[in-house]
């Protein structure tokens, strides 16, 4: 899918989300490849903060706001129901889709996500990333990553920032046997629209987690998004790749990373990293290519 | 056509004849037969509606405002802690004016733990912004889940609607109930229309944000839909008794109050054992009369006061209690007394809590304390 | 199609929905008081790749043919576009 092919509306417009929000236009490209049938639901949490201000409302589309924990749960209620009344009204195509950040989906709706995936319902869920919980102001979630800085893991000199792993949601949203899970970034966004174009041509439950970086929260010039957006998938930090018929897929193989540390280095959120932390995170990356390589196609 | 039911099958029954399309549920004793007489219903072909087995309660609902929110009617059903962990989306559904009809069995609420009944789960959620019925028997509650609909359904009050069942003692005892026609209950009942919904057509955003500009706008809208439920209560059970011919009282039910000196109010199913002791009483020339509230929300404040003007003291016996205070009907009935300037007594009696039972006695000692005077608030059954 | 500004932007009572539930895409605000830097286009440089149009997060450049157009009231003057632009032909002035 290419841009002429998108949808010339705009369905996410006017919103008051940061000047460089990733976020923001992970929802706008999503909407532009679902169209004018899609009906957005999204929990507490930026998106929804910086769109839905009565009588400021920035959605050009059907769009809901639904509780923090209840995005997949809201979803599975507006598809059967849409389907019931369309089923009245003669309505054909339209697209349940969930706009949720990373504790959204990984912390407070990961139960709601599981029992929406388990009963195979017709919904798109799409996961917007931004490493924390940016709206409340930068505190740490369950895909926070290893050693950031967020206000709740301070880096001080006992502790450097976050000391756990980002959660493994691609997979294990994949251990349900979704019918179609992928791994996407705002920085490559042709790869980000044409993944959400095959989800929308699937029946069941549908699953993209797309890494969208937040100036705020990551410490970059709010110009910088996109790069930096790129460079996480380019250092081998972030991966892109399908599951699809109960097989793993890359989507894209790079035969050599660049610069992890760059990568980090840029971001103030990394900037009290020691040399000896990032060759634990160069480490942790490469154990995890060892074995993606191994065992995915 | 009569039938044999328990109070949990007679509301699903009644669920039935109100045709929801989406239904979304999770288990907990003692909602479960509900659920599972739905179940049995969509498999069998006998209600056409999606089933859907959320993984909580929070789903549950969360699950029905979605389906809400597209415009179709929803049926959830829950109990005691799983309420409670619906609680956020119980002032969600009523913020956005959805008119979900959800069965609550009342049940004691943890800890300690218990499955039997009381009424501490609804009461605990009484400012939820949720219209709150109390059957008292089976009949009255399958006609109540045709009623919630066209209340809650109603334009002008456009406001979910959670109809209590005393766990057990209704849920699941058996009575002979007369269910009536689906054709009946068709002609009843109204399609669901509502601009509360997506529309393709006409775009709309739902669920959002309302600063303290206009927030307070939003709030007082809400809480008139509960003073235009009050009509609209009326109207459904006008209705209802042209349709069906069963006649119901609306938000209280009487019983001898008239001349009465001594009033218990109560609700639920522990009113047929008040009014078999006021009769006993009014043999012995004691002008005992009782009071059944049917809704606590909207409140039936002016109803109380007119149905009291002649009593010497009034007695509230409840199956909860607000710890610090006193029972949660007791402060409401209070409340109601002193703006319809009642001046006698009234003394609060807290029992049946984890499905204690109230007996004959423990209804009679209640009359006698009304008529000499007692404590504020007693406790039924706790002897020290 | 996209939300736009109406003109009418405080409501009385009567006029405040009874539930959550309004227009889609009705804005009374604009954006364009974030900015400290704004973008121009180069038409000599532009080669109409959409790069820009893909990727602002605020879906304020669309193409006319080949050319980026951008709607000032809703730039936040992030610089994206300018950095994303292969010919570099967006200069944030």
């Amino acid at each position: 899918m290419n841009a002429s092919a998108l949808d010339k509306n705009e369905y996410f417009y006017g919103h008051k989300a940061c000047a460089g929000c990733g976020g923001s236009l992970a929802v706008r490209a999503a909407l532009k490849v679902l169209g004018e049938r899609a009906v957005a639901v999204l929990p507490a949490g930026c998106m929804s903060a910086v769109g839905f201000n009565f009588p400021q409302l920035c959605f050009g589309n059907n769009a809901i706001i639904s509780m923090f924990a209840g995005t997949a749960s809201m979803l599975t209620g507006v598809e059967a129901g849409l389907r019931r009344y369309a089923r009245r009204k003669g309505y054909k195509d339209f697209h349940a889709v969930g706009f949720a950040g990373d504790g959204g989906t990984a912390d407070i709706g990961i139960q709601a996500l599981s029992g929406a995936i388990d009963r195979g319902d017709d919904i798109l869920y799409i996961c917007y990333d931004n490493e924390a919980y940016m709206n409340t102001g930068i505190q740490k979630s369950g895909l926070t990553p290893y050693g950031a800085r967020t206000t709740t893991t301070p880096a001080g000199a006992n502790i450097h920032g976050n000391i756990r792993p980002k959660k493994n949601m691609f997979e294990i949203v994949a251990a349900h046997d979704i019918p179609y899970a992928a791994t996407a970034t705002v920085g490559y966004i042709n790869d980000f629209i044409n993944k959400v174009e095959k989800a929308s041509k699937i029946r069941g439950t549908k699953y993209i987690h797309v890494i969208a970086p937040c100036p705020t929260g990551w410490g970059i010039p709010v110009s910088d998004t996109v790069e930096v957006a790129r460079e996480i998938a380019d250092c081998g930090l972030w991966y892109l790749a399908e599951y699809e018929n109960g097989e793993y897929r890359l989507t894209r193989d790079p035969k050599e990373f660049t610069s992890a540390e760059a990568y980090l280095r840029r971001q103030g959120r990394f900037k009290h990293l020691t040399d000896e932390d990032i060759a634990t995170i160069i480490d942790s990356r490469d154990r995890k290519w060892e074995r993606i390589r191994k065992e995915w196609k | 056509m009569k039938k044999f039911l328990s109070g949990d099958e007679a509301f699903a029954e009644g669920v039935r004849l109100a045709c929801p399309e989406v239904i979304s549920a999770y288990p907990i004793t003692p909602q479960t037969v509900v659920v599972e007489k739905l179940s049995e219903m969509v498999e069998n072909g006998s209600l056409d509606a999606e089933f859907i087995h959320v993984e909580s309660e929070h789903s549950a609902l969360s699950c029905a405002i979605g389906a809400s929110a597209a415009g179709v009617r929803t049926f959830t059903a829950t109990s005691s802690q799983g309420l409670l962990y619906m609680a956020e989306g119980l002032v969600y559904a009523s913020g956005g004016r959805f008119p979900i009809v959800m069965m609550n069995a009342n049940r004691a609420t943890a800890l300690p733990w218990n499955i039997y009944g009381d009424q501490r789960d609804s009461l605990a959620l009484l400012d939820t912004g949720w219209i709150q019925s109390y059957a008292e028997n089976a009949q009255e509650a399958l006609d109540l889940a045709l009623m919630a609909y066209y209340i809650a359904e109603h334009r002008d009050v456009s406001t979910p609607y959670m109809a209590n069942l005393d766990g057990f003692i209704l849920t699941h005892t058996y009575e002979n109930v007369d269910i009536p026609a689906p054709e009946q209950a068709k002609e009843y009942l109204p399609p669901y229309e509502t601009n509360n919904r997506f529309d393709f057509e006409h775009p709309v955003n739902m669920g959002f944000s309302a600063g303290p500009e206009t927030n307070i706008i939003f709030k007082y809208k809400e809480h008139r839909a509960f003073d235009r439920a009050r009509g609209v209560i009326a109207e459904a059970e006008d209705r209802f008794a042209q349709v069906f011919g069963r006649r119901y009282t609306g938000l209280l039910d009487t019983y001898l109050t008239e001349d009465a000196e001594y009033v218990i109010i109560t609700l639920g199913t522990i009113a047929g054992l008040c009014r078999n002791i006021a009769d006993e009483l009014r043999e012995q020339g004691i002008k005992a009369g009782v009071i059944r509230i049917r809704y606590l929300r909207p409140f039936p404040n002016d109803e109380i006061a007119a149905a009291v003007r002649n009593a010497k003291a009034v007695g509230v016996l409840e199956k909860d209690i607000s710890f610090g205070n006193a029972g949660t009907v007791y402060a409401n009935v209070t409340s109601a007394l002193q703006w319809g300037g009642i001046t006698a007594p009234a003394y609060n009696f807290i029992g049946g809590l984890g499905g204690r039972d109230i007996s004959a006695d423990d209804i009679r000692d209640v009359f006698t304390k009304v008529q000499t005077g007692t404590d504020r608030l007693n406790w039924i059954g706790v002897s020290r | 199609m996209k939300p736009y500004i109406r003109e009418k932007s405080t409501f009385t009572f009567d006029e405040i929905p009874e539930d959550t539930c309004f227009e889609a895409g009705y804005l009374v605000t604009v954006n364009a008081g974030w900015r400290s830097v704004t973008p121009y286009v180069d038409t000599e440089k532009c080669i109409g790749c959409s790069q820009c149009y893909l990727y602002c997060p605020d879906g304020v450049i669309s193409m006319e043919g080949k050319t980026p157009v951008l709607d000032y009231d809703f730039c936040k003057g992030c610089g994206i576009c300018s950095k994303i632009c292969p010919r570099h032909a967006i200069e944030m002035r």
